[in-house]
């Protein structure tokens, strides 16, 4: 193993020691930076650099391979994500109902544009595929919660607002 | 041998190893399929689908048009490499490759020997009929070795595939994706500050000119034509070794007096040669081995002439540290002994001296800027050009090469022995330091001095000698290796107690200096049919074989320079100028 730093300050942060117990549980990494970078965001809810250094510096992949997979795939965030998550269904049917106006009043409402994350850190914008649900069209989903139907788009602040409590 | 297949390729039956694929089996018949993305057992990814061919199986046609460099042979095979239908899908292919290729060809440095240039001239590709959006362009020119161009980057893969897996590293890799595909490393940090080692082997690879040596050829042309600066050159062995092809000349011809010939009309005020502080290495580093041998220093010793290989090891093996000589590389020497000894010889004002010198290398160029590389202040090296760099300032300065005749270099620091030569190449350090302490320790002139088991290109090699060391008959266990893959297994072995060792050669590139990131282009269809490292080893070693003198010790200049100057080695002004020191390096700081 390469001993490029020794992460001694990151062995005090619990996160770390979770991520450190799952690499030594490990008999082979090669050919599981996928898994690994999934464990990871599960830790940490997203992948900055010193996650990669520390994944790269615990296994032999480079850290250029581990960022390849981590901006590819778009499960992975380099960026840390809200506290809730929104999610507005983007998919043929929903767009045809009007889904980009509630993006456009979401966005407006939090000041934040498609991916972003509001400066409070209560609040993650993501454009979906399709959630599967068409028959309820136009749909929008903030963490596990479906709002349908959702043709009225003055009532999204104040869904809104119920988050942040 | 195992039962071969029979395939027919364009209407002539060929006979094929089971596992060929029909790029491989065709070359062998002498049918040429063109490849981009292809590089012989190191990048086989079938992306740029250039080589692509019709095939039929038993009278069945295959679906689409498979990629000849993945498609494995099969008994009853039919191919045909250059129907119509081929050559109008490779000639869309490099039409879309083109057109998100940055195209100024005439301002680019691979203009000339560029891959893709070369393919689409052999398509006839004569226009490009997409002119949609194309990818932002970034420079990364922030360190002193690579610079990457994004615009130029074909995506092909060949750098990625070479750092990762034959050099062990894998600084680079493709981030995001589609259209926002870049090769690049981690979190868009710079070359500067990422693990790079700057062997340059990407750079080798590179079909095109996505990534290039970082050129200091016009502040060499200024210090030349500057009548106040007094400009002397070293030239690396490795780089009479490949200059010629260059020009034409074929692979694995040294071109000694052309290339010191081509120096002068150059312009430069001396022309000497690395091989002289390769010499003077040897006096130290032998030495030093002697002293860590005798008074219990830290074994093994492993040799520090390659920077890519120090820079590597002060990254990834910083517990190795103690082990690397102390001994300053031969460019560094040189450029240290030029600027002192030289200097006070003809009474020349060491800062109106520039010291330039030629390396097969582009990691040199980093060593050359790392700040302890100077002497009371005055940079042991002030320049540190490639060999492509110096065949550029050769035909920049109009010199037909291959009509000079073949000429000299100067005195006081030209001279030089076949030990020194062999330094191009994996195993020559090594060969070059046994012929001077053989003869130290047995008070001999010793006439068995090749040693060959030293040379080859076997990625670790082990030796032993048996030497009289204070009255007793020692063993003395040697190993080399080449290429940083090689050398992280080597280091793993010993760091694992499994083994032991006296002396280790290290060097950054596979095959040593012969075949590092600044030597000339060999494009991936000429790598199918030969290999460099062999070729221009072999003419370092016909080289050493000539030479009158052939150990590093009995160079009459070396001589004079320790007892004019030094006194001797590793004494006071030897340490002052010809030793340094390494530290632990981290990288993606902050």
């Amino acid at each position: 193993m390469n001993q490029r730093s020794c992460h001694c300050d990151k062995m005090k942060d619990e996160r770390y020691l979770e991520l450190k117990s799952y690499l030594d549980a490990l008999t082979e990494t090669d050919g599981m930076a996928m898994q690994i970078l999934q464990e990871a965001q599960r830790i940490f809810g997203y992948l900055p650099l010193d996650v990669h250094k520390f994944i790269a510096d615990n296994t032999r992949i480079p850290i250029s391979e581990l960022f390849g997979i981590s901006t590819f795939y778009s499960q992975f965030s380099t960026s840390p994500k809200g506290k809730h998550q929104i999610s507005v269904c983007l998919g043929t049917a929903c767009y045809v109902k009007g889904a980009q106006k509630i993006v456009d009043k979401v966005a407006d409402a939090l000041d934040i544009k498609v991916g972003g994350t509001t400066t409070d850190g209560y609040f993650t914008l993501d454009a979906a595929r399709c959630i599967g649900c068409c028959g309820l069209s136009p749909v929008m989903m903030i963490d596990e919660d479906v709002y349908a139907n959702l043709l009225n788009v003055d009532a999204i602040p104040e869904i809104l607002e119920k988050y942040r409590a | 041998m195992t039962n071969s297949v029979k395939v027919t390729i364009n209407g002539i039956v060929v006979e094929a190893q089971p596992d060929d694929t029909v790029l491989l089996a065709a070359q062998r018949a002498g049918i040429k399929i063109p490849s981009l993305c292809y590089l012989k057992g190191v990048n086989e990814p079938a992306a740029c689908r250039v080589c692509v061919v019709e095939a039929e199986v038993n009278g069945m046609p295959m679906r689409n048009l498979p990629a000849a460099c993945v498609l494995q042979v099969q008994e009853g095979m039919n191919i045909r490499t250059s129907t119509g239908k081929v050559r109008k899908a490779v000639r869309k292919n490099l039409e879309l490759i083109l057109a998100n290729h940055d195209r100024d060809c005439l301002t680019c440095v691979r203009n000339g020997n560029c891959e893709l240039n070369k393919l689409c001239e052999e398509f006839g590709v004569d226009q490009i009929p997409y002119d949609g959006a194309v990818r932002e362009r970034h420079i990364d020119d922030s360190s002193y070795s690579i610079v990457r161009d994004s615009g130029k980057c074909i995506l092909c893969g060949r750098c990625i595939s070479t750092c990762k897996n034959v050099q062990g590293i894998g600084v680079l890799d493709y981030t995001g994706r589609g259209f926002n595909t870049r090769v690049a490393p981690a979190f868009e940090y710079g070359m500067r500050d990422i693990d790079c080692i700057y062997c340059g082997q990407c750079i080798v690879s590179c079909p095109v000119a996505a990534l290039k040596e970082k050129s200091n050829i016009d502040q060499v042309w200024e210090a030349i034509d500057d009548p106040e600066k007094f400009v002397v050159v070293q030239t690396a062995p490795a780089v009479r070794a490949a200059l010629g092809e260059e020009f034409g000349i074929t692979i694995g011809t040294a071109v000694t007096g052309k290339m010191v010939a081509a120096l002068k009309q150059i312009g430069f005020d001396k022309v000497f040669d690395t091989n002289f502080s390769a010499d003077l290495t040897i006096m130290e580093e032998g030495t030093e081995l002697l002293q860590r041998v005798t008074r219990g220093g830290v074994l093994p010793m492993i040799t520090s002439c390659s920077p890519g290989w120090i820079r590597y090891c002060e990254l990834n093996y910083p517990d190795f540290l103690e082990n690397l000589s102390t001994c300053k590389s031969p460019q560094q020497m040189f450029g240290a002994v030029v600027k002192s000894y030289y200097a006070e010889t003809f009474q020349i004002d060491p800062k109106k001296l520039v010291s330039v010198s030629i390396m097969p290398c582009t990691s040199k160029k980093t060593e050359a800027n790392r700040p302890e590389m100077e002497v009371d202040g005055i940079r042991d090296v002030d320049f540190s050009l490639t060999t492509r760099e110096l065949a550029r300032m050769i035909k920049q300065a109009g010199i037909d090469f291959l009509s000079l005749h073949d000429e000299e270099t100067d005195s006081v620091m030209g001279d030089y022995t076949g030990a020194g030569v062999i330094f191009g190449a994996t195993g020559g350090v090594m060969e070059a330091a046994l012929r001077t302490v053989a003869d130290i320790l047995t008070g001999e002139d010793l006439r068995d001095i090749e040693y060959k088991e030293c040379r080859g290109l076997e990625g670790i090699r082990e030796a032993s000698v048996t030497l009289p060391i204070e009255g007793r008959d020692t063993e003395i266990k040697l190993a080399i290796a080449h290429g940083t893959a090689n050398a992280a297994k080597l280091l793993e072995s010993i760091r694992s107690g499994e083994k032991n060792y006296h002396f280790i050669e290290i060097m950054g590139c596979p095959g040593g200096c012969i075949n590092g990131g600044g030597q000339p282009h060999i494009s991936s269809r000429k790598r199918m049919e030969l290999d460099p490292k062999a070729l221009r080893s072999a003419a370092l070693y016909a080289e050493d074989a000539r030479l009158p003198v052939r150990k590093s010790h009995q160079n009459k200049e070396i001589q004079k320079l320790y007892s004019d100057y030094l006194s001797e080695p590793c004494g006071h002004k030897s340490h002052k100028l010809l030793h340094t020191h390494y530290q632990e390096r981290y990288t993606y700081e902050k």
